[in-house]
């Protein structure tokens, strides 16, 4: 792995083997002493053109506890006229030496921009890539958000099939998607991701907010979330959904939030279908009361702090097999 | 090589350990991946044997020292294999591994030893002791001294891992840490 | 420069049979078929300046006519010029085009598109024929002055918004009646609005990948749909600007077989890429209508082959470096065409064998001299007494396409770094050729 951009790019050795160094990375972070020595030296940038404290800091301490140097650059004003331009902030990166850069960026595509277009080189040219500087996607627009899918899957695999499942994928689970999968690229990192290890993926919304052209991804699209928990899913991850789709104007997606959480919230009796070692997940951050009720969110099934934990070991898996290596 | 008989060699071993070590409740065995983990093993049973009020099940673990490595960007990015210890807090912990060559891996491996804990002595056992010296360390507990010039290589195959006991000399393609 | 006066032996007119053309003074004077092997025509000029060229068997055409150019003067000359549009129009075999109205100022007054016309006099390489604006300021709320227009030294037949579509019906409706009055035309850029908030790329399989903003087909469609209804309804002519889409083509042929006056136009990059060109984000492929799938790809050729989209037209839309090295998100919508047009034709409809060299005329040269209202001196026969607008182009040629070595002054072609077929030779500008050997003539 050079880069780390798309998990429809991930082979299942690849994925299976992030989970698995995630596995030993959270072994160490239960120790008193967390921090380990192995990326001394090396430079991480988390570079944000989007505001996301939580994600900002998941990768942060993950790149520290494996005692890389960290630096922050945070360039909001994203559009191209304002502020810096992604090129410029490239070109100001490979200055300082970054080794590798975590984007997160309202542009779809920007994470594949950087690693792919010369930027990083100073060449305009398109289609050279650098050879030193590896490219984390933190999230890019509606596209994707690699590592939010793969602490899912990490997070998955520990309960559902065993908390020292190494080597093993998800075969056979059935995962079901919930929510704004039109704008959500974690629903797209998930589903290229579960499909590659193996899981069932059934993507649940209203028809305006599934993108026309999702009958081919490799998921099952359903517009009635009680028919889906009624097959008895292994997992549900609800999705953000946007106050400001809801009602309101007429580019609204849906007639009202009410609505919305009548047909697609998982609330307590929902909850109640879900089999019993059935799991909740949500990348956070939960509008309660809206995709999700509180009973749902603090029930014993949902496993959705744990994903915040599990965010840190698997990027610090990420950043070890990217980074760790000759180069 | 012929004749070696590694079984052997660890029983000599464990004997001098119980001959250092009067409190066999203290010891910890630490194997270090990937050969030292099934030597740890055999160490432990022979030391039970010799020693019956030593528990293997209680005082055996492995120390993965990938994370703690000098040379991670000098090779292919190595799988990080799994770290599993009892409680070593003033125990006597001893290192297992197959070769000891320059000195890094236990380097490597004090420090990931440090990260978990504070024992109260830290011992070397290796199966097989090249005497190249790198670094100030040196094994406590040798069952085979095989001094080899840096243009050779020594590989120890075991059953668990290789499907057979074996120690072979070969020309070394590239230096190799050990 | 060379004069004005000369002969071209051994060229094939449309690509059939070889004769040797001589020009005078600007004006096809003879032509002789080869195999009649009288070689010489009657009357030569004695003149010291008349000259020959051994034309290689290569394919002679009437000049091209863009009607879909953008030259981006005035307001964005750091884009492209009137000067430096016509060098690469000149190269591209093109002998008239119009510039497209969505310029700053916009061209939606008298004194804007006089400007831009004695720009275009004065580079002196191609005619070059302002379009005017629909509405003022391109905003689609109030008719434009298009009489004062159509009166001035520019003499403005072609109205369009491009770049936005008329999308008001009422306005449209007036637009195309009001234009009946001095023979105009409006040149719809096809685009419904409100299906197209933030849209960034064809919607589809790619757009749901990718994570892009979708833009419908049916965007598209429905303009079209409503506008040759529209146009049957007030008995005006309708042009249909890019169309991208196998509905659009569905439509228009369906509007022609009822005898609506719409004609249609298609882009060579939309006869020749599709939407999967956006898989790696690079902006050079966004353009507006966007790339769509392989099957409108198809439709797009099969209209064109049978009549149904009258013509080809660059929508040469030159950007800066910098408008183009960001953010898909945040890139301009655009691509160049006018050094490239020739040979994506030849490559998606002639070498196919969907198109054949006296098509190609009809669709780049004669069809859209008519529409433009320029075929009393654009697009005429290769005939005795006609002016010698004309392009030679050798169609064996290959070539490796290079922003840096064209003439437009952006280099935002998606062709960078593929080879096309068929070159450009040289282009005569009544007579006088003002590309020569493949190069802009001196002392233009």
């Amino acid at each position: 792995m050079q880069h780390l951009l798309s998990t429809a790019e991930l082979s299942r050795a690849d994925a299976i083997d992030i989970l698995d160094t995630a596995a030993q990375m959270a072994a160490t972070q239960e120790r008193e002493i967390k921090k380990l020595p192995t990326l001394r030296g090396r430079t991480v940038v988390n570079l944000f053109f989007e505001d996301s404290t939580r994600t900002r800091i998941s990768f942060e301490t993950a790149a520290k506890r494996l005692s890389a140097d960290v630096i922050n650059f945070s360039a909001k004003g994203s559009s191209a006229s304002k502020g810096e331009s992604l090129k410029d902030t490239a070109l100001t990166l490979n200055a300082m030496g970054a080794d590798a850069v975590v984007v997160r960026s309202a542009a779809s595509g920007a994470a594949h921009q950087l690693a792919h277009s010369g930027w990083l080189t100073g060449s305009s040219f398109y289609g050279s890539d650098h050879p030193g500087v590896a490219i984390l996607n933190a999230g890019d627009g509606t596209h994707q958000h690699p590592t939010q899918a793969l602490l899912d899957a990490y997070t998955m695999r520990r309960h559902l099939v065993g908390p020292d499942a190494l080597g093993q994928g998800l075969d056979g689970l059935k995962v079901a998607i919930v929510g704004d999968v039109l704008h959500s690229r974690v629903a797209r990192s998930n589903v290229w991701l579960l499909k590659t290890l193996g899981a069932d993926v059934t993507l649940v919304a209203p028809p305006t907010l599934l993108p026309v052209g999702a009958e081919t991804w490799p998921a099952k699209l359903s517009y009635d979330l009680d028919a889906t928990l009624a097959a008895k899913p292994d997992a549900v991850m609800m999705l953000r959904v946007q106050r400001e789709r809801m009602g309101g104007g007429s580019s609204a997606f849906l007639p009202s939030a009410q609505e919305y959480t009548r047909l697609y919230g998982l609330d307590r009796k929902r909850l109640e279908v879900l089999p019993k070692h059935g799991i909740v997940l949500h990348p956070g951050p939960m509008n309660r009361g809206l995709e999700i009720s509180a009973e749902a969110a603090d029930s014993p099934q949902s496993v959705i702090v744990e994903q915040v934990a599990n965010g840190v070991a698997v990027r610090m898996a990420a950043l070890y097999l990217l980074l760790a290596g000759k180069e | 090589m012929e004749n070696i008989d590694i079984n052997q060699a660890i029983s000599l071993m464990a004997a001098e350990i119980l001959a250092a070590t009067p409190q066999v409740n203290d010891i910890v065995i630490l194997g270090i991946p990937k050969r030292g983990v099934p030597l740890a093993s055999r160490l432990a049973a022979s030391l039970h044997a010799k020693a019956p009020g030593f528990n293997p099940g209680e005082a055996i673990g492995q120390l993965d020292i990938t994370m703690y490595r000098d040379d991670l960007n000098r090779q292919p990015t190595r799988a990080v294999g799994k770290t599993e210890t009892p409680k070593i807090d003033g125990k006597t912990v001893i290192l297992v591994d197959d070769v000891l060559a320059s000195g890094r891996t236990v380097r490597a491996a004090l420090d990931a030893l440090y990260d978990l804990g504070r024992p109260a002595v830290v011992r070397l056992a290796v199966l097989v002791d090249r005497e190249v010296r790198e670094l100030p360390i040196a094994a406590d507990f040798v069952a085979i001294a095989l001094p080899t010039p840096d243009n050779q290589r020594v590989s120890v195959r075991l059953v668990e891992t290789d499907g057979s006991d074996d120690i072979i000399i070969s020309p070394a393609a590239q230096a190799t840490s050990g | 420069m060379r004069s004005n006066s000369f002969r071209l032996a051994n060229v094939r007119p449309y690509g059939v049979e070889p004769v040797d053309i001589t020009v005078t003074n600007g004006v096809i004077s003879n032509i002789t078929p080869v195999s009649q092997e009288t070689g010489h025509p009657g009357e030569l000029p004695s003149d010291d300046e008349f000259w020959e060229l051994d034309g290689k068997d290569h394919i002679l055409l009437p000049g091209f006519v863009d009607l879909h150019t953008h030259l981006r003067e005035p307001g964005r000359e750091d884009a492209e010029t009137v000067l430096s549009g016509s060098k690469a129009a000149a190269l591209g075999g093109y002998t008239a085009v119009f510039a497209m109205a969505n310029t700053n100022p916009v061209a939606d007054t008298a004194g804007v598109v006089e400007q831009v016309w004695r720009l275009g006099q004065n580079a002196a390489l191609v005619d070059v024929h302002p379009v005017g604006a629909v509405t003022v300021g391109l905003r689609g709320e109030q008719l434009a002055e298009l009489g004062a227009m159509a009166n001035s030294r520019a003499k403005v037949r072609v109205f369009s918004d491009d770049g936005h579509c008329v999308s008001d019906s009422v306005v449209m409706r007036r637009a195309l009646e009001y234009v009946k009055a001095f023979d105009g035309v409006i040149a719809q850029h096809a685009q419904e609005p409100s299906l197209t908030v933030g849209a960034q790329m064809n919607e589809g399989v790619v757009s749901s990948e990718l994570g892009l903003a979708g833009w419908p087909a049916v965007a598209e469609e429905s303009i079209i749909a409503r506008d040759v209804l529209l146009a049957e309804h007030v008995g005006s002519c309708l042009h249909v600007l890019h169309v991208s889409t196998r509905g659009s083509v569905e439509i228009i042929r369906w509007a022609k077989q009822r005898g609506i006056n719409v004609t249609a136009e298609v882009t060579p990059h939309h006869l020749a890429l599709t939407d999967e060109s956006a898989r790696g984000y690079n902006p050079i492929f966004k353009v507006n209508p966007p790339l769509r799938t392989a099957d409108d790809v198809r439709a797009l050729r099969e209209g064109l082959a049978d009549g149904t989209i009258d013509t080809v037209g660059t929508d040469h839309a030159p950007h800066p470096v910098e408008d183009k090295d960001c953010e898909w998100a945040y890139a301009a919508f655009g691509m160049t065409g006018l050094e490239t047009a020739l040979s994506v034709v030849v490559k998606t409809m002639v070498e196919p064998g969907l198109l054949t060299w006296a098509d190609v005329a009809r669709v780049m040269s004669v069809t859209p001299a008519r529409i433009g209202r320029i075929s009393h001196e654009q697009g005429r026969p290769i005939a005795v007494g006609e002016p010698a607008n004309l392009v030679l182009v050798d169609p064996d040629a290959k070539r490796m396409i290079d922003p840096r070595a064209q003439a437009t002054a952006s280099s935002n072609t998606p062709f960078v770094g593929t080879e096309l077929p068929g070159k450009v030779v040289a282009t005569f500008l009544r007579g006088t050729p003002v590309v020569f050997d493949g190069v802009l003539s001196a002392t233009s």
